[in-house]
């Protein structure tokens, strides 16, 4: 038993080892550098100094005076808005995907969820990249415009579309495979139930569907939100730089001679976003399991 | 059961939805694809077919370089992490899910939990900070480490499906534990590690965050190195190059459904 014990632990050496070395104590000295002095050519001095989260809200006026200045707060709530709208258009889409997918004959379903996973395969900055071509210069999105009679359009590149676009197509199987699963798992019999009790579809799409896949939707949203809102490839490439999100702030300040200590406290604000997302998520499904039993 | 015309679990347009759905998925695959084989310069003008834009890709010395660093530390983030992830699935799924279990299943799947960007930019200051400059060296610690979620989640799921009572079996008749593991434990979740490994491959050959921000010299990934061909403009070269990191993909992907589909049916 003991022999048991001590190999278990051994077991998981290698993996404490290799998060150790290469996440956690890392993000503790991003921490640290959040709070260091500005290099003089990038980089960052030690020190003990509140001065990059400051600059977040405040810009420093001429005699040395703060003045509230919401150009980072824009971004911030910018990344908060993409992520959730994101996240609002996967649910509204991957939801009747799903179902039909669930619903489909059983020799095709295998077939239907290898299709909705296969883009996924495909390289990010691929996938990025085709809908640059697609929605850029004389592209498709530019010609079907015309062909259907719309007016001239400068581009759809650089526009809030562009970037929605990229991003639900990168990230919707992440919340199709889960409310899929979910879905799988509903018994038909409360379906019927429901419409034996004089529930339409609608009503039992709101009081059955729904509650009992909201667990797929919940775990999507999340496997959505969290890469949504560290994004960099689509506000650099479709959103044009106009459109900066924390992820391209956080990666133009470790270029060199960049500021370092800013660009750590920014990531330091989106982790903090991260982890309350998932502390949420923890305390609902906590309370979910508890109202089960 | 319910009648056909009036059948409940139908819902009107949502296989219209579906199928547009699909149509959007593939669309930017199929434009990509299509466009590689045309003869003009401009990306979307078309004018005629002609495949000397892969004659181009394939004679570009820096593009070859950069698929040979992507494979590189592929393949060694993919023994790495599904090594690890092995290790640690096989106690994961044996133990009790509380205290330091619970805490260790938490840590390895620690990189699916935190923002890419967080974790590019915390590797890039530690490594600044030990004065580790061979970008190989960086690029296969931090690829590593993020595959391994990927390798762990398939071989968790296959090990926590499985029965015991054969590895019990095996060590009734006096198998070493060594031997049981490698004997009969190993051959029965061979397509959870197949699957694993197969992610952590895709995942280290897609990665664009971690890889950018770690860039140096000599070891520029083929995602960073097409990052800075997109960025000096589009070309049908680089559709080129799309295709075949498209084909590349759809193939081990298919590969490894039908794999790991086979070893399914045979169990059963």
């Amino acid at each position: 038993m003991r022999a048991l014990t001590s190999f278990r632990l051994w077991g998981l050496a290698p993996a404490w080892v290799l998060m150790g070395l290469t996440l956690i104590v890392p993000v503790a000295i991003v921490a640290g550098v959040s709070l260091a002095d500005r290099g003089p050519y990038g980089g960052f001095d030690w020190a003990l100094n509140f001065g990059s989260y400051r600059e977040i809200l405040f810009t420093l006026g001429w005699t040395d005076e703060l003045e509230f200045a919401p150009k980072y707060l824009v971004i911030i709530a910018r990344t908060l808005g993409y992520g959730l709208v994101t996240t609002a258009i996967c649910m509204a889409l991957a939801l009747p995907v799903a179902y039909v997918i669930a619903n489909a004959r059983a020799g095709w379903k295998p077939f239907l969820v290898y299709l909705v996973t296969l883009p996924f395969w495909v390289s990010m900055i691929v996938r990025v990249y085709a809908w640059l071509i697609i929605l850029g210069n004389e592209g498709l999105a530019e010609k079907a415009w015309k062909f259907l009679g719309g007016g001239d359009v400068d581009t759809f590149l650089f526009t809030n579309g562009a970037m929605l676009t990229g991003m639900v197509y990168s990230y919707i199987p992440l919340m199709v495979l889960p409310v899929y699963a979910a879905i799988e798992k509903l018994d038909p019999a409360l379906l019927e139930a429901s419409h034996d009790l004089y529930g339409n579809r609608w009503v039992t799409l709101r009081r059955v569907i729904l509650p009992l896949t909201w667990p797929g939707l919940s775990a999507g949203a999340i496997l959505v939100f969290v890469p949504a809102i560290g994004t960099v490839l689509e506000p650099m490439l479709l959103g044009g730089g106009r459109q900066m999100m924390m992820g391209t702030l956080i990666q133009t300040q470790f270029g060199g001679g960049r500021n370092w200590p800013f660009g750590a406290a920014i990531a330091m604000v989106l982790m903090a976003m991260v982890v309350v997302v998932l502390l949420l998520n923890a305390r609902r499904a906590a309370a979910a399991t508890e109202a089960r039993t | 059961m319910s009648r056909r015309d009036h059948d409940i679990r139908r819902y009107p347009g949502a296989r219209l939805l579906t199928a547009v759905f699909f149509l959007w998925l593939y669309l930017p695959i199929a434009v990509v694809i299509g466009f590689s084989f045309n003869q003009n310069r401009l990306v979307s003008v078309w004018t005629g077919f002609s495949t000397e834009w892969y004659a181009a890709a394939l004679a570009n010395k820096a593009l070859m370089d950069a698929l040979e660093v992507s494979l590189t530390i592929a393949v060694i983030a993919t023994i790495g992490a599904t090594t690890i992830a092995l290790m640690a699935a096989m106690v994961l799924s044996r133990a009790p899910a509380k205290g330091i279990y619970r805490l260790s299943e938490a840590v390895v799947n620690l990189p699916l939990m935190l923002p890419e960007i967080v974790v590019a930019v915390a590797v890039l200051i530690l490594f600044s900070q030990l004065g580790i400059a061979d970008g190989m060296v960086k690029l296969a610690l931090a690829h590593t480490a993020f595959c391994t979620p990927f390798a762990f989640l398939p071989i968790r799921a296959r090990l926590q499906g499985m029965s015991r009572d054969f590895e019990e079996a095996a060590q009734d008749l006096y198998a070493p534990p060594l031997t049981a593991f490698r004997r009969v434990t190993l051959p029965l979740i061979a397509p959870g590690v197949f699957a694993g490994a197969m992610l952590a491959f895709v995942m280290s050959m897609d990665d664009f965050i971690t890889s950018n921000m770690l860039n140096s010299g000599g070891s520029t990934t083929l995602p960073v190195y097409i990052f800075s061909l997109i960025k000096r403009g589009t070309t049908p070269e680089l559709n080129a190059i799309s295709t075949l990191m498209i084909l590349a993909s759809l193939v081990i992907a298919t590969a490894a459904l039908v794999l790991a589909a086979r070893a399914m049916r045979r169990e059963a």
